[in-house]
């Protein structure tokens, strides 16, 4: 199972955009490398919009109060709950898709 | 089999060390001998029950039961009488034999008699109505006999006998206090600082007379009064002595071992040519030392704890660097180091207030202070003794060390605050919670900060983190070599990073971590300090990477906490048209917008704007954008001057426009926020500004810099005084310039300035000492005709999805509407 998102060109290299997978949030950063990294697009801190955060290599930080994530593990570096990570990958057309499964 | 440990003395040291050595889980057979019958108690206390602030049982510092929980024999009532070091065997006076393998002698110490005539009875001990002043028995009889007696003759005007005359007070009519010495607590205060204490002393109605040598205690069968060496008598019947205290080193003389003062012992607490012999506490001498004090006990009960243990078989103790506050007899009193200078270079500094029995006295060498004394006010005492014993670096202005003066609020003591008090007022960090960081392992300042958010809103409780955890650490804080750089991210100081980047020619944020980043990795927090110092250094040519801003800079407007932004067109100088308003009223009636507000920029903000409709808002004002929120100049604040104002002495609104014209949304380190007033009154705040412009009589100018009115409060310094508009923009403009290119990353004028200090800036801006007048203008020229209004972007995104909501569906915190 895949979700289709959207063109990955919609996401400038190095930010992050906000997109609804079955009825959760879900943040999608294109990283400078190219690779993608998704996780759930809510800061657990006050709410905060991940997406607009900005990011390096390894963490995104929540714009509001400055909580990091990790963008692989989407553990709190900064003692917050933890967020949800999602698969996600490029399909043949360039979209974004999120698995549902981790694909083999 | 577990190594049997003895401690022969169960006072503080010897019950400190077996604590020590418990919580580092040492594996011993432990027991304890005591010469009082009790448990262990904290002998400081003693003056608190004589004084009868404090019951016996809230002095117990660890009860029988603890003895017994933790599996150890306490010998209570029990004195050692020798210590066979072959054998190794500690013989007690009840006949009993116990063996060890390592043995702890913390016998303390014992109040010193001197020997005048009378004090003793024969056979009898103290003769009636004597009293020495050192133990919880001692106190008892003391309490017992004051109670049915009337006047009370203290010897010794140390510490001891100051707060035994004062607690000798709560049980009986009439205290003095005779100390042979010329002044009271000689050996911590100078003179000066002893009469004051006197004075004080005098004013709770103890009796004080100084330079009184005691030469005989009077009375056949109890006592009646005492003689002093003048020939005067003092009629007294209870008389208690508290001239000091000696090593209690019996024990170890009769058994062998090497005493002088004290036990002789080396830096691992160990005996004198002993192998498994050790002493700690006020018994010990170690490098001809002996200390009355606990703090060195404490110190002492680690390393010994440590070494034996095996925890750190190294641990060596160095010896302490002494500073006591006291509260003795009801006034504040504090000592540490030399107390008058020694050599004909020392500062010194002294202030004297004799009514209100306040005195202070410091002694500085080398620009390290070496030596302080405190009466009646001991306020600067957390950060004296920190500069003291850790040889800081000392303010400038030393009247700093003496008083608070209304700078920065990092003075508040780290030592005296309760656990719970809340140190982060943003984030709600208390004291408690920083000290259990430091403890858990994190000692570096960043750390904690990051671990705690401690420190990370508005910044300015920053220095009283970093004292919480030097203080936390005792003196192990790890230096952070980050601390140093403009952004963490990047190994470098400001200087050396912009030289970097011009010798590389960076022009963008990433390649300057492809750079100058080992392994070339980026750092999401150092982006947007690196964006705008590049801004700044190239102007036009710089490559800007949108990933590199914040979302402020993105979008060009304030995030707000539920995700929505803040709209705050630019209103020069205050000044606004009724069209103007007009407009932004149908915008803001047109689009529901949640709140409208005036700013304290003297501007008007919408706020609750969503970010997909920041373009359309934008191009509806036909506003430019008022920066209400980058790290850039921001306002100009100003009154209405001369045109209308009957007190107006210079045109304020038509210079604090001409300001805000030329150099609107400069970048820089940190907020730019200016302001013109049109007289002394000060309408404006221009005191309190980044760069603040006053009108004054004549036709003139004063332009304050470095001033602040929000988290942190500082009235600006004068920069200069002159004599046309055109200067003050020029000047203003240099300032800022030079601002930009060296204070560092999110550091406050109201911090930079007095950083680099007015003197050296005056130098720079106005009398172009260093010939770099005309670099500044020019640089300051070139990013001023770089400015573009970014809402403008609004035509056409720059990016794909710029303005597209980020906004989770989920229900956020609502702001409400008004």
């Amino acid at each position: 199972m895949s979700i289709r998102l959207g063109p990955v060109a919609e996401i400038p290299v190095g930010e992050g955009r906000t997109y609804a997978v079955d009825g959760d949030m879900v943040a999608v950063f294109r990283l400078r490398d190219g690779s993608l990294r998704a996780l759930s697009a809510v800061c657990p801190h006050k709410g905060g919009p991940l997406a607009d955060g900005q990011i390096d290599m390894k963490v995104v930080v929540c714009p509001l109060h400055l909580n990091a994530f990790d963008l692989t593990t989407g553990c709190s570096l900064t003692g917050q709950p933890d967020l949800t990570v999602y698969p996600v990958g490029v399909d043949d057309e360039g979209h974004i898709v999120i698995y549902s499964e981790v694909p083999a | 089999m577990a190594q049997r440990l003895v401690v022969i003395g169960n006072g503080m040291a010897g019950a400190r060390t077996v604590e020590e050595i418990l919580a580092r889980g040492g594996d011993f057979d432990i027991t304890v001998f005591g010469d009082e019958p009790y448990g262990n108690y904290n002998r400081i206390m003693l003056s608190n029950v004589l004084a009868g602030v404090e019951d016996e049982s809230g002095i117990f510092l660890n009860d029988l039961s603890w003895y017994a929980d933790n599996g150890i024999t306490l010998n209570a009532g029990v004195r050692v009488a020798r210590i066979d070091r072959f054998a190794k065997q500690v013989y007690a006076e009840d006949g009993t034999a116990t063996p060890y393998d390592k043995l702890i002698i913390a016998t303390g110490s014992r109040a010193w008699v001197p020997p005048i005539p009378g004090v003793h009875r024969k056979g009898r001990g103290y003769h009636q109505g004597v009293f020495a002043f050192r133990t919880l028995d001692d106190t008892r009889a003391m309490i017992r006999y004051a109670r049915e007696h009337e006047r009370a003759v203290v010897i010794g005007g140390g510490l001891l006998g100051l707060e035994a005359a004062r607690g000798l007070q709560n049980h009986l009519g009439h205290v003095t206090l005779v100390h042979a010495a010329g002044h009271l607590m000689n050996t911590q205060l100078d003179a000066a600082g002893g009469a004051i204490l006197q004075r004080s002393v005098e004013a709770l109605g103890i009796e004080v007379v100084t330079d009184a040598l005691t030469t005989e205690i009077l009375g056949k069968h109890s006592v009646t009064g005492v003689k002093l060496k003048d020939g005067r008598t003092i009629p007294c019947d209870v008389v208690v002595i508290a001239a000091g205290i000696r090593a209690n080193a019996d024990v170890a003389e009769v058994s062998g071992l090497v005493v002088e003062r004290g036990i002789v012992v080396d830096d691992q607490m160990r005996a004198l040519d002993e192998a498994d012999i050790y002493a700690v506490g006020e018994c010990a001498q170690h490098r001809g030392q002996t200390y009355g004090l606990v703090a060195p006990l404490w110190d002492q009960a680690k390393v010994l704890a440590d070494h034996l243990t095996g925890r750190d078989p190294d641990a060596a103790y160095h010896g302490s660097r002494i500073a006591t506050k006291l509260k003795v007899a009801g006034v504040d009193v504090a000592a540490m180091g030399i107390q008058t200078a020694e050599r004909d270079d020392d500062e010194t500094l002294v202030f004297s207030e004799p009514r209100k029995g306040v005195y202070k006295s410091l002694v500085i060498r080398d620009g390290r202070l070496v030596g302080a004394t405190l009466v009646g006010d001991v306020r600067k005492y957390a950060f004296l003794m920190q500069a003291f014993d850790r040889e800081l670096a000392l303010p400038e202005d030393r009247v700093e060390l003496m008083f608070d003066l209304g700078g920065p609020p990092a003075e508040v003591s780290a030592a005296d605050m309760a656990d719970d008090a809340q140190v982060c007022n943003c984030n709600g960090v208390s004291k408690g919670t920083l000290v259990e960081t430091v403890h858990g392992g994190c000692k570096t300042v960043n750390g904690v900060m990051d671990k705690t958010r401690a420190g990370k809103g508005c910044g300015t409780c920053k220095s009283l983190v970093q004292q919480i955890v030097e203080w936390a650490a005792g003196g192990e804080v790890e230096e952070d070599p980050k601390a140093s750089w403009y952004v963490p991210g990047v190994p470098m100081p400001k200087p050396e990073l912009m030289a970097a980047i011009r010798t590389h020619g960076l022009k963008s944020v990433s390649s300057v971590f492809a750079t100058l980043v080992p392994g070339g990795e980026e750092d999401a927090k150092s982006k947007m300090g690196l964006a705008s110092l590049l801004k700044m250094m190239w102007g036009d040519e710089y490559v800007d990477e949108r990933d590199a801003r914040f979302i402020n800079d993105r979008v060009h407007a304030n995030i707000q906490r539920d995700g929505t932004f803040s709209v705050v067109p630019q209103m020069k100088g205050g000044v606004t048209t009724p069209a103007q308003l007009k407009r932004i009223a149908e915008v803001a009636e047109r689009h529901s917008v949640p709140m409208v507000k005036l700013t304290g920029g003297q501007r008007i903000d919408l706020l609750g704007v969503p970010k997909e409709k920041l373009p359309q808002i934008w191009s509806e004002l036909d506003m430019p954008s008022g920066y209400a929120y980058g790290k850039s100049f921001r306002t100009v604040k100003t009154c209405v001057g001369s045109d209308f104002c009957r007190f107006g002495v210079g045109d304020s609104t038509a210079l604090g426009i001409a300001l805000e014209e030329r150099y609107q949304g400069i970048e820089g380190p940190g907020k730019m926020k200016l302001a013109v007033t049109g007289c002394p009154r000060n309408c404006a705040e221009a005191y309190v500004k980044d760069l603040g412009v006053v009108a004054i009589d004549g036709g003139r100018w004063e332009i304050y810099v470095g001033g602040a009115a929000g988290a942190h409060v500082r009235k600006g310094d004068l920069l200069a005084t002159v004599s046309s508009p055109d200067e003050v923009v020029t000047l203003t403009g240099r300032f800022l310039q030079y601002y930009r290119e060296n204070a560092n990353w999110l550091e406050r004028t109201y911090a930079w300035v007095p950083r680099v200090g007015i003197e050296r800036i005056r130098e720079v801006v106005v009398d172009d000492a260093d010939g770099i007048a005309a670099d500044l203008d020019a640089a300051m020229d070139a990013s001023v005709g770089a400015y573009r209004d970014p809402w403008k972007e609004r035509v056409e995104p720059v990016t794909p999805g710029q303005f597209r909501t980020s906004l989770p569906l989920v229900v956020l915190p609502q702001v409400p509407v008004r």
